[in-house]
């Protein structure tokens, strides 16, 4: 497991072979390259993706979550279930029941037009709206999970501590309950992140070519381009961006946790 | 919390978009239309021809082979792991370390692998893709069975080890059983995950032995037919019922 990670981790400073394939020649080439202006704008896309991806994760995950945690207990697990299971099924065909989905002859499009709202068919397919909905379909319950763990650990004497110091319903909810949920929000945000950045199904099959991400690019270049320094650089900038954002939530918890008295 | 009524809107809303593309999905798969999108009456021919193509069939066999050989490994090496990293290192780190798999993004760990088995020069086939899969599901299976340790009792093993069960007996009556529940959960959890797994096995995968969700993904990407409907709807019926049934199996065994 160690092992394949070193190996690209020693990759980042090798030369490219000549008919792909690595040579041991040190060099921080593909560390610049990195840098260049098309790779630059392909890495800005996907964060710009991977960002309001996470953000819309975030909008009808947390509401999603909090209902769920208000739900009587026996309920409250079968609503678990339900929002896992779709993830349990194959990610292609999950991709895939898009692209029924939104095609321009498709369900929704024939709805659409024969209501009368439209009078052709929309292209919602092959652009980065369509993007942004499959990756947000992939990986929502990466975020309601841990938002809905972090909520239902919440002490509820907490909350009525609050309430009975004159505080209001949105104020209570301000103050106390989503400062002390934010750790877990935060993983749940990297937990859609992260993947994200890194997909590359969903914006080839969804992005109809047109929308790059960076883990299109690091697909390339292990397959296509044959520049596999380059393409392990992309790839641990990845892991180093999963590793920056787990550093910063763990010293976010921990702020969070000193200022409580009881752990 | 009857007034708070307008909180469950978001929920109905994430069940909504959660499962509308797969009820048209399996919808779409008893559409006797030739194109998959627009409806024209109710067939299950996609079914039959779905039986009758080799290379779904041969897809299904690889994959069949890689999940059950996946599972056989990755559930005695990430058993093993685990009490390992539980009695004699007891280190955060090492634990955050070994389960590091289950964590990373499935892409970097998927070039990894393919750069490690050009190195070591492997051709590449199903048994990569098996190694691959005994990997990352090494992780998955020693994080269940690790959170399991963290409730047995040791004094158990001790009490056993007093009376005179040599090391191996205890082992395999004591440890092993004591962690049956956690083992088992590990072992579907690897097997379903494999099952559907495409990235690692995009990148691990020799070109003559293509795992189902490759077949899948050439299918989608070249050409959409109705046939990839009625796959995908009996892909979805196996996933849930493998999921459900793992729930009842955790279950049954926890009330033990």
């Amino acid at each position: 497991m160690t092992v394949p990670l070193l190996i690209i981790a020693s990759y980042t400073v090798f030369t490219r072979g000549r008919f792909g394939g690595v040579q041991a020649e040190f060099t921080i080439d593909n560390f610049t390259k990195a840098l260049e202006p098309i790779y630059l704008s392909v890495l800005g896309n996907s964060l710009l993706i991977a960002g309001i991806t996470t953000a819309l994760a975030l909008l009808l995950g947390y509401p999603t979550a909090y209902a769920i945690a208000q739900l009587p207990s026996r309920w409250r697990t079968v609503a678990l279930v339900l929002v896992v299971l779709p993830f349990w099924s194959n990610f292609l065909i999950r991709t895939y029941a898009w692209i029924v989905l939104l095609n321009s002859e498709g369900p929704l499009n024939s709805l659409l037009v024969n209501l009368g709202v439209v009078g052709a068919p929309l292209d919602l397919l092959y652009n980065r709206g369509a993007v942004v909905v499959g990756l947000l379909y992939a990986y929502l319950p990466l975020m309601i999970l841990p938002v809905y763990a972090s909520i239902e650990r919440l002490d509820p004497e907490l909350r009525e501590a609050a309430r009975n110091l004159g505080a209001g319903r949105a104020r209570t909810f301000l103050d106390v309950t989503l400062p002390l949920t934010l750790p877990g929000t935060m993983i749940g945000a990297i937990f859609v992140f992260v993947p994200s950045m890194g997909n590359f199904i969903v914006p080839e099959l969804l992005g109809g070519g047109k929308t790059e991400m960076v883990g299109n690019l690091i697909r390339d270049q292990f397959l296509t381009a044959r520049n596999w320094p380059f393409g392990a650089v992309l790839a641990l900038s990845v892991v180093a961006f999963l590793v920056i954002l787990f550093a910063i939530q763990s010293a976010v918890g921990r702020r969070i946790n000193g200022g409580r008295s009881h752990a | 919390m009857r007034r708070l009524g307008w909180l469950n809107l978001p929920l109905w809303l994430t069940y909504a978009f959660l499962y509308l593309p797969i009820m048209v999905l399996v919808v779409m798969s008893f559409n006797a239309s030739k194109t998959p999108f627009t409806w024209t009456g109710f067939s299950t021919r996609w079914y039959v021809e779905l039986v009758h193509d080799d290379l779904i069939r041969q897809g299904f066999i690889n994959t069949m082979i890689v999940a059950i050989g996946a599972t056989v490994f990755a559930t005695i090496l990430g058993t093993l792991l685990a009490i390992g990293l539980n009695r004699y290192f007891r280190s955060a780190l090492l634990e955050a370390y070994a389960l590091t798999p289950a964590i990373i993004p499935d892409l970097a760990l998927a070039i990894g692998l393919l750069a490690f088995f050009a190195l070591v020069g492997v051709t590449l086939g199903l048994h990569t893709v098996l190694l691959a899969h005994v990997v990352f599901g090494m992780a998955f299976v020693a994080a269940v069975v690790l959170a399991r340790l963290g409730h047995t009792d040791p004094s158990l093993e001790e009490a056993s080890r007093d009376l005179g069960a040599g090391p191996v007996s205890t082992f395999l009556r004591i440890t092993v059983p004591s962690l049956m529940p956690a083992i088992i959960a590990g072992a579907l959890l690897v097997f379903t995950l494999s099952l559907d797994e495409f990235v690692i096995a995009f990148f691990t995968d020799g070109p003559s032995t293509p795992t189902l969700p490759i077949v899948i993904y050439s299918m989608v990407r070249f050409g959409v037919t109705p046939e990839i409907n009625a796959l995908a709807a009996l892909l979805l019926l196996v996933s849930f019922t493998i999921v459900i049934a793992a729930q009842r199996i955790t279950r049954l065994t926890d009330s033990l």
